[in-house]
């Protein structure tokens, strides 16, 4: 652990790192409110993507189950608010639908603390139930996709469904104040942007330090051959849960600040497509590396954002396109371009080093990808 | 019991469409380890196929309009297969045994035919006309079974004949299955292997084309017609396991009653939780869904 600290701050990338952060902390000036909050949504998600990364990137679990978790923690979130707004009153929801009182699961959302941990420990949880019952009987790879895929279909339904207690298809919404301030007070757009912006870093630094561990390597080495680490005795499902829970909690906590910038949650939300499109922010940005993760959340949003108000057509050719590029031939994402540059000067210049084979990239997840390329690919 | 047997009957006619969708799913993952995300796209692709036909026999004198579903069929067959061959040669066949990845992949691929379908057809529903002779239906005292769903029961078998008579009763077949079973051994006794898995996509694309045929006469389509279907669909594939006919069609009729059953004794919502939660604790005592392929295989 020592070392990793150690290594991280000797490291060339760190410079690049603190001018990132430097950046996003100093963004509120120079960026107008509209924008500065469209940012803080991207920064959420960045939060979402660095739990898949661990979760698809390292351990090499494909998870198309987290938009349900950034839907439960942005409930979580939005219940609180939703209270807060009331006056005491029931929701305006549900007296539409004929409730006369509070459900009971609505109450321990009036206090603020105690919505923010359900919002990280009901992901997690829910988290913990699916991976007991799929990694212990052995369900991977693609099995376990799709059966998350399933949790997605079933939860929109049930919210949709449950009109009377989740909002149905309009979701939660009308929120007015946090703490006594006014949301749509600039000045505390601007407080959320920051908290977002540090929580961020935080998460970063916490998964930067994992990634460093032993725990980590034994994701890696689930991700490279989950058999050979069960022969040699470690047994891959607790670990497989951990990550598991560990992603879903962050899901969970981009799901709460999400709410606060953007005012709504609804089931469309946490549908399936904004589940797979979660998965392609850390497939354009590398998967396997962390940074790749939340450069490709704030990226491909951006350029969603400018796209789609230009053409809204032209972006879902493009966001398809963009998708099959990269899966099928950069499957590294952008990060493993500056490696791909690299190799092809060494070329150019005529030193035929074996590139691929001997350098595996500078990133720890790189060289594991490549392996895996090698394995199934050729 | 009348009640019943409407339920019953319902439950089998839901069980075949997703049967006739996940049969296509079936070939392509279990032969060439590809999740076909676009899959629902092609079942677009076949509904508007219909759509077309119809169009064009707008225009023929009045009595051949009836016809035109027969004609419909093959054509949404052919069309579905000639594009699913074009995209296994520009993309598929980049992507086998790299099953994760091909469910990304595919997926970006079936956004653009959705986004495709839209600039061609319009972003709303359309509706088919069915042909007169698929109004109405059987009454057997309280219970009517419409002639649109006996219809779609009575395609679904004939389509499962055919495959059945494909896979273990031809020549194609025999070697499709070799290709299944050991990739290599079959190539190295001088099976084109890519000429199989071509074909594989082709047929699988093709038979969502009926599956889209078969949804076209049940209600209005769009360009994400198919998507309502596909989560559905895959269920089917992981609850019957891979490799065997018969697993499908079991795991269609087990999703597809308890769905319907559940549905009606609870609500909708609480109907597709309880059947997932089903799906679930049956993998817990059978991981490889219900029929599976021995293998000695590890990894």
């Amino acid at each position: 652990m020592r070392t990793a600290t150690a290594r991280f701050l000797q490291s060339k990338s760190t410079v690049g790192y603190l001018l990132l952060a430097a950046a996003l902390l100093s963004a509120p000036l120079f960026v107008s409110d509209f924008r500065l909050n469209l940012l803080a949504k991207f920064l959420s998600f960045a939060i979402l993507a660095i739990g898949l990364d661990l979760i698809w990137g390292y351990t090499g679990i494909l998870s198309l189950g987290q938009g349900v978790f950034f839907g439960l923690g942005a409930y979580c979130m939005a219940m609180h608010l939703k209270l807060g707004s009331t006056d005491g009153k029931l929701p305006d929801f549900m007296s539409w639908s004929g409730l006369s009182e509070l459900p009971w699961f609505w109450q321990p959302f009036h206090s603020f603390p105690l919505a923010v941990l359900l919002g990280l420990l009901l992901p997690a949880a829910l988290a913990v139930i699916l991976g007991y019952v799929t990694f212990r009987s052995r369900i991977r790879g693609v099995y376990f996709s799709i059966l998350t895929q399933a949790l997605v279909l079933i939860t929109v339904t049930l919210f949709v469904g449950q009109q009377a207690y989740t909002g149905g298809t309009n979701g939660v919404t009308g929120f007015r104040h946090i703490f006594g301030y006014s949301l749509s007070d600039p000045d505390v757009q601007l407080v959320l942007y920051l908290i977002t912006a540090v929580v961020l870093i935080i998460v970063f630094l916490f998964a930067k330090w994992l990634v460093g561990t032993r725990f980590a390597r034994a994701l890696q080495a689930i991700r490279d051959g989950e058999n050979r680490l069960r022969f040699i005795g470690y047994n891959p499902d607790t670990y497989k849960m951990v990550v598991f829970a560990l992603s879903a909690a962050l899901a969970g906590l981009a799901g709460m600040l999400f709410v606060l910038h953007v005012g709504i949650i609804s089931p469309s939300m946490m549908g399936i497509v904004p589940s797979i499109e979660m998965v392609l922010w850390v497939a354009i940005g590398g998967r396997g590396t962390l940074i790749g993760a939340v450069l490709g959340a704030i990226l491909i949003n951006a350029a969603k954002t400018g796209f789609s108000e230009a053409y809204p057509d032209g972006w879902l050719y493009f966001m398809g396109a963009l998708f099959v590029i990269v899966v099928v031939f950069l499957p590294g994402g952008m990060m493993s371009l500056k490696d791909k540059a690299a190799a092809l000067l060494r070329l150019r210049t005529g030193r035929k080093a074996k590139v691929d084979t001997a350098k595996g990239g500078g990133h720890i997840g790189t060289s594991g990808m490549d392996s895996i390329l090698r394995k199934t690919n050729r | 019991m009348e009640s019943t047997i409407q339920l019953l009957f319902n439950g089998i006619s839901t069980s075949s469409i997703l049967l006739l969708i996940a049969l296509g799913l079936a070939i392509t993952f279990g032969l060439m380890n590809v999740i076909n995300m676009a899959h629902g796209e092609f079942i677009m692709i076949g509904a508007y196929s219909v759509y077309v036909t119809q169009h064009a026999f707008s225009l023929l004198p009045g009595a051949w309009f009836d016809a035109y579903f027969l004609v419909a069929l093959p054509v949404a067959f052919i069309v579905a297969a000639l594009i699913g061959l074009l995209l296994e040669w520009l993309l598929i066949r980049f992507l086998y045994g790299r099953p994760l990845d091909s469910l990304l992949a595919t997926w970006g691929v079936g956004m653009i035919l959705q986004q495709l379908a839209r600039t061609i057809f319009g972003a709303p529903n359309v509706a088919v006309t069915s042909p007169a002779w698929l109004n109405g239906g059987l009454q057997f005292g309280m219970v009517v079974l419409p002639y649109k769903r006996l219809f779609i029961l009575g395609m679904v078998a004939v389509v499962l004949l055919l495959m059945y008579l494909y896979i273990y009763r031809s020549a194609a077949g025999r070697r499709m299955r070799a290709v299944m079973q050991n990739r290599e051994m079959a190539g190295c006794l001088g099976i084109s292997t890519r000429r199989v898995d071509a074909a594989t996509f082709a047929i699988g694309s093709g038979i969502a084309g009926v599956a889209g045929c078969a949804v076209a006469l049940l209600g209005p389509i769009g360009p994400s017609t198919g998507t309502y279907y596909i989560v559905d669909a895959f269920m089917v594939v992981v609850l019957g396991g891979l490799g065997k006919l018969i697993g499908t069609v079991a795991g269609a009729f087990g999703i597809g009653v308890t769905n319907t059953l559940f549905e009606s004794w609870t609500s909708a919502s609480i109907g597709k939780v309880v059947v997932f939660a089903a799906i679930v604790a049956f993998l817990q005592w059978r991981p490889k869904g219900l029929v599976a392929m021995r293998t000695r295989s590890l990894d």
